[in-house]
Protein backbone atom coordinates (compact mmCIF):
# COMPACT_ATOMS: atom_id res chain seq x y z
CA UNK A 1 0.00 0.00 0.00
CA UNK A 2 2.95 2.62 1.06
CA UNK A 3 4.68 1.71 -2.59
CA UNK A 4 1.59 2.43 -4.25
CA UNK A 5 1.01 5.47 -2.30
CA UNK A 6 4.86 6.41 -2.66
CA UNK A 7 4.57 6.02 -6.58
CA UNK A 8 1.39 8.14 -6.88
CA UNK A 9 2.92 11.29 -4.85
CA UNK A 10 5.99 10.89 -7.45
CA UNK A 11 3.57 10.63 -10.80
CA UNK A 12 1.89 14.14 -8.69
CA UNK A 13 5.17 15.64 -8.25
CA UNK A 14 5.78 14.66 -12.25
CA UNK A 15 2.53 15.78 -13.20
CA UNK A 16 2.69 19.22 -11.58
CA UNK A 17 6.72 19.68 -12.31
CA UNK A 18 5.44 19.46 -15.89
CA UNK A 19 2.84 21.88 -15.27
CA UNK A 20 4.79 24.35 -13.79
CA UNK A 21 7.65 24.29 -16.63
CA UNK A 22 4.95 24.74 -19.03
CA UNK A 23 4.12 27.60 -17.24
CA UNK A 24 7.54 29.19 -17.08
CA UNK A 25 7.74 28.44 -20.87
CA UNK A 26 4.63 30.11 -21.66
CA UNK A 27 5.57 33.27 -20.09
CA UNK A 28 8.99 33.00 -21.30
CA UNK A 29 7.44 32.76 -24.78
CA UNK A 30 5.36 35.39 -24.42
CA UNK A 31 7.13 37.65 -22.80
CA UNK A 32 9.91 37.12 -26.00
CA UNK A 33 7.55 37.30 -28.40
CA UNK A 34 5.99 40.56 -27.50
CA UNK A 35 9.54 42.34 -27.58
CA UNK A 36 9.02 41.33 -31.71
CA UNK A 37 7.30 44.27 -31.59
CA UNK A 38 7.69 46.52 -29.08
CA UNK A 39 11.13 48.97 -30.07
CA UNK A 40 14.05 49.06 -29.45
CA UNK A 41 14.66 46.86 -31.93
CA UNK A 42 18.23 45.10 -32.92
CA UNK A 43 18.74 45.47 -36.21
CA UNK A 44 22.05 43.56 -35.87
CA UNK A 45 20.99 40.53 -33.59
CA UNK A 46 18.70 40.02 -35.87
CA UNK A 47 20.58 39.63 -39.07
CA UNK A 48 23.26 37.74 -36.93
CA UNK A 49 20.78 35.28 -35.95
CA UNK A 50 19.16 35.06 -39.21
CA UNK A 51 22.46 34.08 -40.69
CA UNK A 52 23.53 31.94 -38.07
CA UNK A 53 19.70 29.89 -38.60
CA UNK A 54 19.15 30.09 -42.16
CA UNK A 55 22.03 30.60 -44.04
CA UNK A 56 24.33 28.30 -42.34
CA UNK A 57 21.70 25.24 -41.62
CA UNK A 58 21.60 25.56 -45.40
CA UNK A 59 24.08 22.78 -46.03
CA UNK A 60 22.78 19.96 -43.40
CA UNK A 61 19.04 20.84 -44.74
CA UNK A 62 20.11 20.47 -47.92
CA UNK A 63 22.09 17.33 -47.53
CA UNK A 64 19.13 15.79 -45.55
CA UNK A 65 16.30 16.76 -48.08
CA UNK A 66 18.08 15.43 -51.40
CA UNK A 67 19.04 11.84 -49.35
CA UNK A 68 15.58 11.88 -48.12
CA UNK A 69 13.92 12.45 -51.25
CA UNK A 70 16.30 10.00 -53.01
CA UNK A 71 15.41 7.33 -50.57
CA UNK A 72 11.40 8.01 -50.45
CA UNK A 73 11.84 7.65 -54.31
CA UNK A 74 13.64 3.95 -54.19
CA UNK A 75 11.61 3.33 -50.66
CA UNK A 76 8.05 3.68 -52.32
CA UNK A 77 9.06 2.46 -56.35
CA UNK A 78 9.56 -1.01 -54.45
CA UNK A 79 6.39 -1.14 -52.51
CA UNK A 80 4.28 0.54 -55.34
CA UNK A 81 5.58 -1.90 -58.03
CA UNK A 82 4.28 -4.38 -56.05
CA UNK A 83 0.58 -3.24 -57.05
CA UNK A 84 1.28 -1.87 -60.16
CA UNK A 85 1.20 1.47 -59.44
CA UNK A 86 4.78 2.55 -60.19
CA UNK A 87 3.79 5.76 -61.66
CA UNK A 88 2.38 7.56 -58.52
CA UNK A 89 6.12 7.19 -57.18
CA UNK A 90 6.24 10.96 -58.30
CA UNK A 91 3.41 12.07 -56.58
CA UNK A 92 3.72 10.28 -53.46
CA UNK A 93 7.33 11.69 -53.28
CA UNK A 94 6.28 15.19 -53.67
CA UNK A 95 3.37 14.96 -51.21
CA UNK A 96 5.21 13.39 -48.73
CA UNK A 97 8.16 15.81 -48.55
CA UNK A 98 5.96 19.37 -49.09
CA UNK A 99 3.95 18.56 -45.92
CA UNK A 100 5.60 16.62 -44.05
CA UNK A 101 9.16 15.39 -44.35
CA UNK A 102 10.56 19.07 -45.71
CA UNK A 103 9.56 20.78 -42.49
CA UNK A 104 9.93 18.22 -39.73
CA UNK A 105 13.23 16.64 -40.93
CA UNK A 106 14.49 20.16 -41.28
CA UNK A 107 13.38 21.26 -38.05
CA UNK A 108 14.91 18.29 -36.43
CA UNK A 109 18.27 19.02 -37.85
CA UNK A 110 17.95 22.94 -37.23
CA UNK A 111 17.17 21.76 -33.59
CA UNK A 112 20.39 20.19 -33.35
CA UNK A 113 22.36 22.63 -34.71
CA UNK A 114 21.03 25.93 -33.64
CA UNK A 115 18.83 24.82 -30.56
CA UNK A 116 22.12 23.59 -28.94
CA UNK A 117 24.14 26.40 -30.52
CA UNK A 118 21.66 29.14 -28.76
CA UNK A 119 21.61 27.08 -25.06
CA UNK A 120 24.79 27.19 -25.21
CA UNK A 121 25.63 30.64 -25.94
CA UNK A 122 23.22 32.22 -23.50
CA UNK A 123 23.76 29.58 -21.03
CA UNK A 124 27.22 30.66 -21.36
CA UNK A 125 26.28 34.54 -20.86
CA UNK A 126 24.45 33.16 -17.80
CA UNK A 127 26.91 31.79 -15.71
CA UNK A 128 29.19 34.27 -16.51
CA UNK A 129 27.01 37.09 -15.59
CA UNK A 130 27.04 38.27 -19.33
CA UNK A 131 23.70 38.66 -18.93
CA UNK A 132 23.28 40.54 -15.72
CA UNK A 133 25.65 42.77 -17.14
CA UNK A 134 23.29 43.79 -20.08
CA UNK A 135 20.92 44.69 -17.30
CA UNK A 136 23.09 47.13 -15.70
CA UNK A 137 23.96 49.01 -19.32
CA UNK A 138 20.18 50.09 -20.04
CA UNK A 139 19.41 46.73 -22.00
CA UNK A 140 16.84 44.60 -21.62
CA UNK A 141 18.13 41.07 -22.22
CA UNK A 142 14.49 39.69 -23.29
CA UNK A 143 14.46 42.09 -25.95
CA UNK A 144 18.31 41.92 -27.25
CA UNK A 145 18.95 37.95 -26.67
CA UNK A 146 15.88 36.23 -27.02
CA UNK A 147 13.26 38.42 -29.39
CA UNK A 148 15.90 38.27 -32.31
CA UNK A 149 16.43 34.78 -32.14
CA UNK A 150 12.68 34.07 -32.44
CA UNK A 151 11.81 36.41 -35.37
CA UNK A 152 14.67 34.67 -37.09
CA UNK A 153 13.65 31.57 -36.02
CA UNK A 154 10.26 32.34 -37.73
CA UNK A 155 11.23 33.58 -40.56
CA UNK A 156 14.61 31.20 -41.67
CA UNK A 157 12.75 28.08 -40.94
CA UNK A 158 10.30 28.32 -44.02
CA UNK A 159 13.22 30.15 -46.11
CA UNK A 160 14.82 26.63 -45.31
CA UNK A 161 11.86 24.50 -46.01
CA UNK A 162 11.26 26.15 -49.38
CA UNK A 163 14.95 24.74 -50.34
CA UNK A 164 14.07 21.51 -48.35
CA UNK A 165 11.54 20.69 -50.66
CA UNK A 166 12.83 21.92 -54.19
CA UNK A 167 15.86 19.48 -53.14
CA UNK A 168 14.43 16.45 -51.95
CA UNK A 169 11.99 16.44 -54.94
CA UNK A 170 15.14 16.90 -56.96
CA UNK A 171 16.15 13.52 -54.73
CA UNK A 172 13.43 11.82 -55.71
CA UNK A 173 14.08 12.33 -59.65
CA UNK A 174 17.30 12.18 -59.79
CA UNK A 175 17.01 8.26 -58.26
CA UNK A 176 13.74 8.04 -60.70
CA UNK A 177 15.35 8.72 -63.74
CA UNK A 178 18.76 7.24 -62.98
CA UNK A 179 18.01 4.32 -61.66
CA UNK A 180 14.30 3.59 -62.20
CA UNK A 181 14.23 4.41 -65.79
CA UNK A 182 11.43 6.97 -65.30
CA UNK A 183 11.04 9.19 -68.49
CA UNK A 184 12.00 12.53 -66.84
CA UNK A 185 9.17 15.01 -68.40
CA UNK A 186 6.51 12.37 -67.35
CA UNK A 187 7.98 12.30 -63.94
CA UNK A 188 8.22 16.22 -63.72
CA UNK A 189 4.89 16.59 -65.10
CA UNK A 190 3.53 14.20 -62.66
CA UNK A 191 5.14 16.00 -59.61
CA UNK A 192 3.78 19.40 -60.71
CA UNK A 193 0.32 17.73 -61.74
CA UNK A 194 0.04 16.68 -58.29
CA UNK A 195 1.69 19.34 -56.45
CA UNK A 196 -0.85 21.43 -54.00
CA UNK A 197 0.05 24.80 -52.54
CA UNK A 198 -2.09 23.96 -49.78
CA UNK A 199 0.18 21.07 -48.99
CA UNK A 200 3.39 23.60 -50.08
CA UNK A 201 1.85 26.34 -47.78
CA UNK A 202 0.89 23.91 -44.76
CA UNK A 203 4.28 22.64 -44.65
CA UNK A 204 6.02 26.29 -44.61
CA UNK A 205 3.07 26.89 -41.72
CA UNK A 206 4.64 23.77 -39.99
CA UNK A 207 8.06 25.33 -40.13
CA UNK A 208 7.34 28.95 -39.35
CA UNK A 209 6.02 26.72 -35.32
CA UNK A 210 8.95 24.77 -35.72
CA UNK A 211 11.65 28.09 -36.17
CA UNK A 212 9.71 29.49 -32.90
CA UNK A 213 9.88 26.13 -31.12
CA UNK A 214 13.59 25.21 -31.85
CA UNK A 215 14.71 29.18 -31.34
CA UNK A 216 12.49 29.06 -27.91
CA UNK A 217 13.98 25.77 -26.61
CA UNK A 218 17.37 26.75 -27.21
CA UNK A 219 16.86 30.21 -25.37
CA UNK A 220 14.90 29.03 -22.67
CA UNK A 221 17.05 26.26 -21.62
CA UNK A 222 20.41 29.11 -21.87
CA UNK A 223 18.55 32.16 -20.31
CA UNK A 224 18.12 29.84 -17.27
CA UNK A 225 21.24 27.62 -17.16
CA UNK A 226 22.96 27.42 -13.51
CA UNK A 227 25.60 25.54 -12.25
CA UNK A 228 28.59 26.67 -14.48
CA UNK A 229 29.71 24.34 -17.47
CA UNK A 230 27.62 21.01 -15.96
CA UNK A 231 24.41 23.29 -16.61
CA UNK A 232 25.01 24.73 -19.57
CA UNK A 233 25.89 21.12 -21.12
CA UNK A 234 22.31 19.88 -19.08
CA UNK A 235 20.72 23.04 -20.54
CA UNK A 236 22.01 22.30 -24.17
CA UNK A 237 20.81 19.01 -23.88
CA UNK A 238 17.65 20.09 -22.87
CA UNK A 239 17.10 22.31 -25.72
CA UNK A 240 17.85 19.87 -28.31
CA UNK A 241 15.60 16.70 -26.67
CA UNK A 242 12.65 19.24 -25.46
CA UNK A 243 13.00 20.79 -28.95
CA UNK A 244 13.02 17.63 -30.99
CA UNK A 245 9.95 15.93 -28.95
CA UNK A 246 8.01 19.27 -29.10
CA UNK A 247 8.73 19.44 -32.89
CA UNK A 248 7.13 15.83 -33.19
CA UNK A 249 4.25 16.90 -30.93
CA UNK A 250 3.17 20.13 -32.81
CA UNK A 251 3.46 18.39 -36.19
CA UNK A 252 0.44 15.86 -35.67
CA UNK A 253 -1.09 19.10 -33.68
CA UNK A 254 -0.92 21.07 -37.26
CA UNK A 255 -1.38 17.75 -39.27
CA UNK A 256 -4.69 17.45 -37.62
CA UNK A 257 -5.63 21.33 -37.35
CA UNK A 258 -4.72 21.57 -41.45
CA UNK A 259 -6.04 18.05 -42.89
CA UNK A 260 -8.00 16.30 -39.72
CA UNK A 261 -11.83 15.58 -40.39
CA UNK B 1 19.54 69.43 8.77
CA UNK B 2 21.07 65.74 7.62
CA UNK B 3 22.19 65.21 4.14
CA UNK B 4 20.10 62.97 2.46
CA UNK B 5 22.40 59.80 1.88
CA UNK B 6 22.86 58.60 -1.93
CA UNK B 7 21.84 55.20 -1.33
CA UNK B 8 19.47 54.33 1.46
CA UNK B 9 19.06 50.54 2.62
CA UNK B 10 16.33 49.85 4.90
CA UNK B 11 15.68 46.11 6.19
CA UNK B 12 16.71 44.99 3.22
CA UNK B 13 15.68 40.72 3.08
CA UNK B 14 15.90 38.25 0.81
CA UNK B 15 15.72 34.56 1.03
CA UNK B 16 16.48 31.71 -1.52
CA UNK B 17 13.93 28.92 -0.47
CA UNK B 18 15.28 28.37 3.57
CA UNK B 19 18.11 29.84 3.26
CA UNK B 20 18.09 33.73 4.86
CA UNK B 21 20.85 35.28 2.81
CA UNK B 22 19.99 39.62 3.28
CA UNK B 23 18.38 39.37 6.89
CA UNK B 24 17.67 43.32 7.49
CA UNK B 25 20.35 44.84 6.06
CA UNK B 26 20.69 48.52 7.09
CA UNK B 27 23.21 50.65 5.37
CA UNK B 28 23.62 54.89 4.33
CA UNK B 29 26.32 55.55 1.68
CA UNK B 30 26.92 58.95 1.13
CA UNK B 31 26.83 61.25 -1.97
CA UNK B 32 30.66 61.07 -3.33
CA UNK B 33 32.27 58.62 -0.66
CA UNK B 34 33.21 54.75 -1.79
CA UNK B 35 31.76 52.27 0.75
CA UNK B 36 33.39 48.87 1.06
CA UNK B 37 31.93 45.65 1.96
CA UNK B 38 33.48 43.00 3.16
CA UNK B 39 32.40 39.45 4.14
CA UNK B 40 32.90 35.70 3.95
CA UNK B 41 31.72 33.70 0.77
CA UNK B 42 28.10 33.01 1.35
CA UNK B 43 27.43 35.98 3.31
CA UNK B 44 25.18 37.77 0.86
CA UNK B 45 27.57 40.67 -0.74
CA UNK B 46 26.88 39.78 -3.81
CA UNK B 47 23.01 39.23 -3.89
CA UNK B 48 23.39 42.74 -2.13
CA UNK B 49 24.46 44.30 -4.59
CA UNK B 50 22.42 42.62 -7.02
CA UNK B 51 19.49 43.66 -5.48
CA UNK B 52 20.43 47.38 -5.91
CA UNK B 53 21.09 46.79 -9.24
CA UNK B 54 17.78 45.40 -10.40
CA UNK B 55 18.68 41.76 -11.13
CA UNK B 56 17.41 40.39 -7.80
CA UNK B 57 14.00 41.45 -6.36
CA UNK B 58 14.36 41.49 -2.62
CA UNK B 59 11.90 40.21 -0.17
CA UNK B 60 11.62 43.09 1.49
CA UNK B 61 12.62 46.39 2.59
CA UNK B 62 13.44 49.79 1.06
CA UNK B 63 16.56 50.92 -1.67
CA UNK B 64 16.15 54.53 -1.80
CA UNK B 65 18.54 56.33 -4.17
CA UNK B 66 18.47 60.00 -3.72
CA UNK B 67 16.01 59.64 -1.27
CA UNK B 68 13.76 57.98 -3.99
CA UNK B 69 12.61 54.12 -3.21
CA UNK B 70 13.47 52.49 -6.46
CA UNK B 71 11.09 49.34 -5.23
CA UNK B 72 8.11 51.94 -5.05
CA UNK B 73 8.94 52.97 -8.67
CA UNK B 74 7.66 51.40 -12.22
CA UNK B 75 9.50 49.85 -14.47
CA UNK B 76 10.65 52.23 -16.81
CA UNK B 77 11.63 55.07 -13.63
CA UNK B 78 13.13 52.04 -12.35
CA UNK B 79 15.55 51.43 -15.65
CA UNK B 80 15.97 54.94 -16.07
CA UNK B 81 17.06 55.16 -12.27
CA UNK B 82 19.27 52.68 -12.94
CA UNK B 83 20.79 53.84 -15.78
CA UNK B 84 22.64 55.78 -13.58
CA UNK B 85 24.61 52.78 -12.09
CA UNK B 86 27.72 51.76 -13.65
CA UNK B 87 28.95 47.70 -12.93
CA UNK B 88 32.41 46.24 -12.47
CA UNK B 89 31.75 42.54 -12.49
CA UNK B 90 33.89 40.07 -10.87
CA UNK B 91 35.25 38.28 -13.83
CA UNK B 92 34.70 41.57 -15.71
CA UNK B 93 31.69 39.94 -17.63
CA UNK B 94 32.36 41.36 -21.28
CA UNK B 95 30.30 40.35 -24.21
CA UNK B 96 32.19 37.68 -25.79
CA UNK B 97 30.59 37.85 -29.18
CA UNK B 98 31.70 41.85 -29.24
CA UNK B 99 35.12 43.81 -29.89
CA UNK B 100 36.35 45.60 -27.07
CA UNK B 101 35.57 48.91 -27.99
CA UNK B 102 31.70 47.73 -28.35
CA UNK B 103 31.81 46.99 -25.12
CA UNK B 104 32.82 50.05 -23.72
CA UNK B 105 30.48 51.90 -25.74
CA UNK B 106 27.43 49.29 -25.12
CA UNK B 107 25.81 51.40 -22.99
CA UNK B 108 26.63 54.95 -24.98
CA UNK B 109 24.81 52.70 -27.64
CA UNK B 110 22.17 51.08 -25.86
CA UNK B 111 20.90 54.68 -24.45
CA UNK B 112 21.05 55.96 -27.86
CA UNK B 113 23.40 59.08 -26.52
CA UNK B 114 25.54 59.04 -29.86
CA UNK B 115 26.32 57.70 -33.35
CA UNK B 116 28.59 54.26 -33.52
CA UNK B 117 31.81 56.56 -34.81
CA UNK B 118 31.44 58.66 -31.74
CA UNK B 119 30.68 55.35 -29.94
CA UNK B 120 33.68 54.42 -30.80
CA UNK B 121 35.99 57.82 -30.10
CA UNK B 122 34.01 57.99 -26.85
CA UNK B 123 35.56 54.65 -25.89
CA UNK B 124 39.34 54.89 -27.31
CA UNK B 125 38.96 58.02 -24.67
CA UNK B 126 37.83 56.03 -21.74
CA UNK B 127 40.18 52.95 -22.96
CA UNK B 128 43.05 55.93 -22.27
CA UNK B 129 41.53 56.73 -18.77
CA UNK B 130 42.26 52.80 -17.96
CA UNK B 131 45.42 52.80 -18.83
CA UNK B 132 44.66 50.73 -22.39
CA UNK B 133 45.81 52.04 -25.86
CA UNK B 134 43.09 52.65 -28.55
CA UNK B 135 44.10 49.46 -30.55
CA UNK B 136 43.27 47.07 -27.73
CA UNK B 137 39.82 48.18 -28.95
CA UNK B 138 39.71 45.96 -31.94
CA UNK B 139 40.83 42.70 -30.10
CA UNK B 140 38.16 40.44 -28.74
CA UNK B 141 37.70 39.77 -25.46
CA UNK B 142 39.36 36.28 -25.23
CA UNK B 143 42.71 37.99 -26.90
CA UNK B 144 42.64 39.65 -23.40
CA UNK B 145 44.53 38.87 -20.26
CA UNK B 146 42.93 38.81 -17.00
CA UNK B 147 44.22 42.65 -15.87
CA UNK B 148 43.17 43.99 -19.53
CA UNK B 149 39.63 42.27 -19.02
CA UNK B 150 39.05 44.11 -15.42
CA UNK B 151 40.61 47.19 -17.48
CA UNK B 152 38.12 46.94 -19.69
CA UNK B 153 35.28 45.75 -17.51
CA UNK B 154 36.07 49.52 -15.96
CA UNK B 155 35.98 51.03 -18.81
CA UNK B 156 32.61 50.07 -19.67
CA UNK B 157 31.61 51.06 -15.94
CA UNK B 158 32.41 54.72 -16.39
CA UNK B 159 31.90 55.56 -19.94
CA UNK B 160 28.42 56.47 -19.37
CA UNK B 161 29.68 58.63 -16.45
CA UNK B 162 27.12 56.95 -13.60
CA UNK B 163 26.64 58.67 -10.58
CA UNK B 164 26.68 55.22 -8.76
CA UNK B 165 29.47 52.82 -9.48
CA UNK B 166 29.25 49.17 -7.74
CA UNK B 167 32.79 46.88 -7.46
CA UNK B 168 32.33 43.19 -7.41
CA UNK B 169 35.55 41.50 -6.36
CA UNK B 170 37.78 44.13 -7.90
CA UNK B 171 41.04 42.42 -7.72
CA UNK B 172 40.64 39.01 -7.32
CA UNK B 173 42.16 36.53 -9.77
CA UNK B 174 44.76 39.55 -10.51
CA UNK B 175 49.07 39.21 -8.82
CA UNK B 176 49.09 42.12 -6.10
CA UNK B 177 50.95 44.77 -8.60
CA UNK B 178 47.96 44.74 -11.13
CA UNK B 179 45.53 44.30 -7.86
CA UNK B 180 47.21 47.56 -6.98
CA UNK B 181 47.13 49.53 -10.49
CA UNK B 182 43.09 48.41 -10.75
CA UNK B 183 42.60 50.08 -7.19
CA UNK B 184 44.28 52.88 -8.57
CA UNK B 185 42.62 53.24 -11.65
CA UNK B 186 38.94 52.96 -9.64
CA UNK B 187 39.93 55.13 -6.77
CA UNK B 188 40.96 58.06 -9.92
CA UNK B 189 37.63 57.18 -11.85
CA UNK B 190 35.79 57.32 -8.78
CA UNK B 191 37.01 60.96 -7.91
CA UNK B 192 36.96 62.21 -11.44
CA UNK B 193 33.17 61.89 -12.02
CA UNK B 194 32.88 62.44 -8.39
CA UNK B 195 30.52 58.87 -8.27
CA UNK B 196 29.43 57.20 -5.28
CA UNK B 197 30.85 53.84 -5.26
CA UNK B 198 30.21 50.21 -3.43
CA UNK B 199 32.75 47.53 -3.53
CA UNK B 200 32.37 44.31 -2.21
CA UNK B 201 36.09 42.47 -1.25
CA UNK B 202 38.16 39.91 0.26
CA UNK B 203 40.95 41.65 -0.53
CA UNK B 204 41.63 43.43 2.60
CA UNK B 205 44.35 45.48 1.00
CA UNK B 206 42.07 46.34 -1.57
CA UNK B 207 39.40 47.66 1.31
CA UNK B 208 41.71 49.56 2.52
CA UNK B 209 42.52 51.26 -0.52
CA UNK B 210 39.47 51.95 -2.47
CA UNK B 211 36.96 52.57 0.52
CA UNK B 212 36.59 56.20 3.06
CA UNK B 213 33.93 53.25 5.18
CA UNK B 214 33.58 49.82 5.68
CA UNK B 215 31.31 47.40 6.39
CA UNK B 216 31.31 44.00 7.44
CA UNK B 217 28.03 41.73 6.61
CA UNK B 218 28.05 38.13 8.34
CA UNK B 219 25.30 35.86 7.62
CA UNK B 220 22.75 38.69 6.18
CA UNK B 221 23.78 40.82 8.78
CA UNK B 222 25.70 44.20 8.89
CA UNK B 223 27.64 43.28 12.03
CA UNK B 224 30.14 46.18 12.17
CA UNK B 225 30.54 49.91 10.20
CA UNK B 226 33.52 52.31 10.36
CA UNK B 227 36.36 53.73 8.65
CA UNK B 228 38.13 51.43 6.03
CA UNK B 229 41.14 52.63 7.38
CA UNK B 230 40.39 51.47 10.76
CA UNK B 231 39.84 47.68 9.59
CA UNK B 232 42.80 46.28 10.88
CA UNK B 233 42.09 47.85 14.20
CA UNK B 234 38.34 48.14 14.40
CA UNK B 235 38.67 46.17 18.15
CA UNK B 236 35.27 44.13 16.61
CA UNK B 237 36.38 40.31 17.22
CA UNK B 238 34.17 39.22 13.35
CA UNK B 239 36.24 41.99 11.57
CA UNK B 240 39.48 40.96 13.83
CA UNK B 241 39.00 37.38 12.66
CA UNK B 242 37.98 37.82 9.04
CA UNK B 243 40.66 41.25 8.28
CA UNK B 244 43.45 38.78 9.88
CA UNK B 245 42.47 35.46 8.62
CA UNK B 246 41.82 33.30 11.84
CA UNK B 247 40.34 30.24 12.01
CA UNK B 248 39.19 30.85 15.20
CA UNK B 249 36.69 33.54 16.67
CA UNK B 250 33.20 33.78 16.39
CA UNK B 251 32.92 33.04 12.78
CA UNK B 252 32.08 29.88 12.23
CA UNK B 253 32.68 28.16 8.79
CA UNK B 254 30.24 25.50 7.99
CA UNK B 255 32.27 22.58 7.34
CA UNK B 256 31.49 18.95 6.51
CA UNK B 257 32.70 15.95 8.49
Amino acid sequence: MEALLDAVAGLGRLLLGACVTTGRVTLFAASGLSHIVRPPFYGRMFLRALAEIGYFSLPVVALTAVFTGMVLALQSSTGLSRFSADSAVASLVVLSVTRELGPVLAGLMVAGRVGAAIAAELGTMRVTDQIDALSTLSTNPMKYLVAPRLLAGLIALPLLVVVADILGVLGGFIIATVKLGFNSITYLSNTLNFMQWDDVISGLAKAAVFGVIITLMGCYQGYNSKGGAQGVGAATTSAVVAASVLILAFDYVLTELFFGR
Amino acid sequence: MTAVPKIRLRGLTKAFGDKVVLDGINLDVAAGSSMVVIGGSGSGKSVLIKCILGVIEPDSGTIEIDGVNLLEQDRAKRAEMRSHIGMLFQNGALFDSLPVWENVAFGLLAQKRCTRAEARAKAADVLAQVGLAASVGDLQPSELSGGMQKRVGLARAIAAQPDILFFDEPTTGLDPIMGAVIDGLIVDCVKRLGSTAIAITHDMLSAVRIGDRAAMLNKGRIVWEGQASELMTSGNPMVDQFTHGRREGPIQMELRK
